[in-house]
């Protein structure tokens, strides 16, 4: 049943909206934009924090004595509201200078400056001084992981990380201890991150308002990298950042960036600039074999091989599943990250072609991730201690280094990626949008079973932004089942069925971030609107298509690898190069 | 992990309290209420047993364990003492009363001494105020204390 429709007034101005939804919600229907902190609704994904507790949101509705937050209350039939009195505004103004007497002062310095929504209402509420001295929180932990950077002193407890780790992604590595001036978000025992669950998915740092979680910064590093005459410094970036760096530069959201990015990177200093799409291609090929080897064998009535298959590519879904279901490590594919497989690649056959020595050669991926930097500093991926990638910034930082090396974006001329390493299919670029990796290896495995060419490559079930997704897909009469999950939550479900014998999948796509890298923990930051999401995912598609070559196994460079190095998928070179292994990490 | 290694009973011992409250998260303060008096405490170990059975993330445990006063992850000393903190108690000098407390122990609020013999801790009122202050060391109440009374209380334990 459709549910009623009811009609109230805001600010003078009359709306109509099915009944139950928030006078929030109602008013930004009408383009009356209410100030909210605490809250975080990302439509359309299942990101939500709807505590109602920091109270800048408050309105006033006729005939009620108190100002009613406007994210928690419902509208009603002839209700009328004022958004924007002398009283509204006075007690916002209030309850954030309440909120800024026990913020450190420290905004010229502060790493989220600039996005900070605590700063932006101080500016907008128009507030020029601190009238609340007094009783501050004691000093809180300070916690420097591979990825994520936590400054407690800075968090004004909107709650909105515990939601997202506990409600959205079920990780459960951060809740609220202790009360009163003694309260933290922190890990269980009041552990450090690094000794935590957390799988660096950084979808924490994407929602928190202010400076009290953010990435763990590279730039400096780098700069310092590039000015060495000694060393060679060569750049792989993931799909999803040229769909989102437009952002920072102020191009609307879904705006593709590529060729941009590309100069940007050139006028930074690199040597050369790669595409680590071309590892996803690369991917393709390693996990389309394991895949299909899988299915062949099981087809066969060979009992030891376990079905589905995983796809291994997102750092903080293998994190997860070492933390939360060491029960089924066999289950995953053993095919690297792309990331992975590019700084395997590009220091071993490209080094070899090029005659640059390992030790002066510097690899930095450009990611919208923040397990990426951890991922590189995994052990299995060093040699003699030297990291296949050295080192991972997100999309943020390098929008953050182009602005600092006074690089004007958008006045940039389009150029193309260096080869070999640069040369990618429509398959590769997909791998940013939450199906696309499902998507491109189906492209492949339905040509390299059927032997028959591939008449629509678009497989438009798979895509999408439901949590999670199915699929069928006719392999000349052998019916394939695939099933995709995004958000940490989701795959959860997925896994608990496959660990209790209901399964009805052969392969499954897991991305960590809801809507996939689109929308990782290093991505421009969304502020709560889901449609940027959407027009990122777009975006990647609309690249997919633009594409001569969208098959991965067509791309000629990953031909051309094949053939003059690795030999065939899962040859005992690409097993040692391109593929890894697991580890319980259960607390 | 936890240093501590809980013994094979009280592991059955909370389980079996977590059945007897069907396992339901939503009796987290009732489980952790009876867990507590198997030991007197709640180790971290139990905690993420806890945790375990009810489906629910240690933290989310940890979370409402330092939240409530009344829980506690510490042992309690072989004599645990309480200072009263209440009104009556706090006018006639209570405090200076705690600060003697700590001072002679060597240790803060909410601690044991190494030995295990001393535990510290305050209450809010026992409705001894006539005696004020007061303190509670196990079962036995003292009454009209002076800080000076610390130590030669604490040595008549000894």
């Amino acid at each position: 049943m459709e549910p009623r429709q009811i009609t109230l007034q805001i600010d003078h101005h009359f709306v109509t909206v099915p009944e139950g939804t928030t006078i929030l919600d109602a008013a930004q229907k009408i383009g009356i934009d209410i100030p909210t902190l605490c809250h975080i609704d990302l439509k359309g994904t299942c990101i939500r924090n709807t505590p109602a507790s920091c109270r800048i949101c408050v309105v006033e509705v006729e005939g009620r004595k108190n100002l009613a937050p406007a994210c928690a209350t419902k509208c009603s039939d002839g209700m009328v509201v004022r958004t924007s009195t002398l009283r509204v505004m006075n007690a916002r103004k209030v309850v954030a200078e309440l909120i800024l007497s026990d913020h450190p002062n420290e905004c010229l310095t502060c790493p989220k400056a600039g996005s900070c929504d605590l700063q932006s209402l101080a500016l907008r509420f128009n507030i020029r001084e601190m009238p609340f001295n007094g009783g501050e929180l004691s000093p809180r932990k300070r916690e420097y992981t591979a990825s994520i950077v936590r400054n407690m002193d800075k968090c004004i407890f909107c709650r909105r990380c515990e939601s997202v780790c506990n409600e959205v992604q079920t990780v459960g590595a951060l809740g609220a201890i202790r009360r009163g001036f003694n309260t933290t978000i922190a890990p269980a025992f009041d552990k450090m991150m690094s000794e935590s669950e957390c799988t660096y998915c950084g979808q924490c740092v994407a929602v928190c308002p202010v400076g009290a979680l953010t990435e763990r910064d590279h730039t400096n590093r780098l700069v310092e990298d590039l000015a060495d005459p000694e060393k060679t410094v060569i750049v792989q970036t993931a799909p999803a950042v040229r769909a989102a760096i437009g952002e920072e530069f102020g191009l609307p959201a879904g705006t593709l960036a590529t060729g941009k990015m590309v100069a940007a990177l050139r006028e930074l200093g690199f040597d050369y600039v790669f595409d680590t799409d071309f590892a996803a291609d690369l991917t393709i090929m390693e996990e389309g074999a394991e895949m299909l080897d899988r299915l062949t064998r099981y087809l066969g009535g060979d009992k030891e091989v376990r079905l589905p298959i995983l796809t291994s590519c997102c750092p903080a879904w293998v994190n997860f599943f070492e933390h939360q279901f060491p029960d089924m490590l066999d289950i995953p594919s053993t095919a690297r990250s792309p990331q992975q497989m590019f700084g395997s690649i590009a220091k071993t056959w490209w080094a070899e072609k090029t005659g640059i020595p390992r030790e002066k050669l510097v690899v930095v991926s450009i990611m919208p991730c923040l397990a990426k930097k951890y991922e590189c500093d995994r052990d299995e991926f060093k040699t003699g201690g030297n990291p296949d990638v050295d080192y991972s910034i997100t999309t943020r930082e390098l929008a953050r280094l182009i602005k600092r090396a006074n690089i004007s974006f958008t006045l940039l001329p389009d150029m193309e990626f260096d080869m070999p390493l640069g040369a990618s299919t429509g398959a590769g670029v997909i791998f940013g949008a939450t199906g696309g990796v499902m998507e491109a290896a189906l492209r492949t495995v339905y040509e390299l079973y059927t032997g028959k060419p591939l008449g629509n490559v678009n497989f438009q079930a798979v895509r999408g932004m439901a949590g999670v997704r199915r699929a069928s897909v006719d392999l000349d009469g052998f019916e394939l089942k695939v099933g995709i999950a995004h958000g940490l939550g989701n795959a959860r479900h997925l896994l608990e069925d496959i660990r209790h014998g209901r399964n009805e999948y052969h392969a499954i796509e897991i991305m960590a971030c809801p809507g996939g890298c689109i929308g990782g923990g290093g991505q421009p930051l969304h502020h709560g609107h889901s449609e940027v999401l959407y027009a990122r995912a777009n975006a990647l598609y609309k690249e997919d298509a633009g594409k001569t070559l969208r098959k991965s196994h067509e791309n000629p460079y990953i031909k051309m690898l094949y053939q003059e190095f690795l030999g065939k998928p899962m040859s005992e070179k690409a097993e040692q190069l391109l593929h890894t292994h697991y580890f319980n990490k259960s607390c | 992990m936890s240093e501590i290694k809980l013994p094979c009973d009280i592991i059955g011992k909370v389980n079996a309290i977590c059945s007897e409250h069907g396992d339901d998260p939503k009796e987290l303060i009732n489980i952790l209420h009876e867990a507590q008096h198997l030991m007197g405490y709640l180790p971290e170990e139990m905690q993420r047993l806890i945790a375990g059975r009810l489906g629910i993330p240690a933290s989310k445990v940890y979370g409402v364990v330092t939240f409530y006063a009344f829980f506690t992850m510490t042992a309690k000393g072989k004599y645990p003492i309480s200072v009263c903190m209440g009104t009556a108690c706090y006018v006639r000098g209570s405090e200076k009363l705690l600060e003697e407390f700590k001072r002679v122990l060597g240790i803060n609020v909410g601690e044991t001494t190494p030995d295990g013999k001393f535990s510290l801790d305050c209450l809010r009122c026992v409705g001894a105020c006539g005696l004020a202050p007061v303190v509670m060391i196990g079962d036995k109440v003292y009454g009209r204390l002076q800080p000076v009374d610390a130590r030669h209380i604490i040595e008549s334990l000894e």
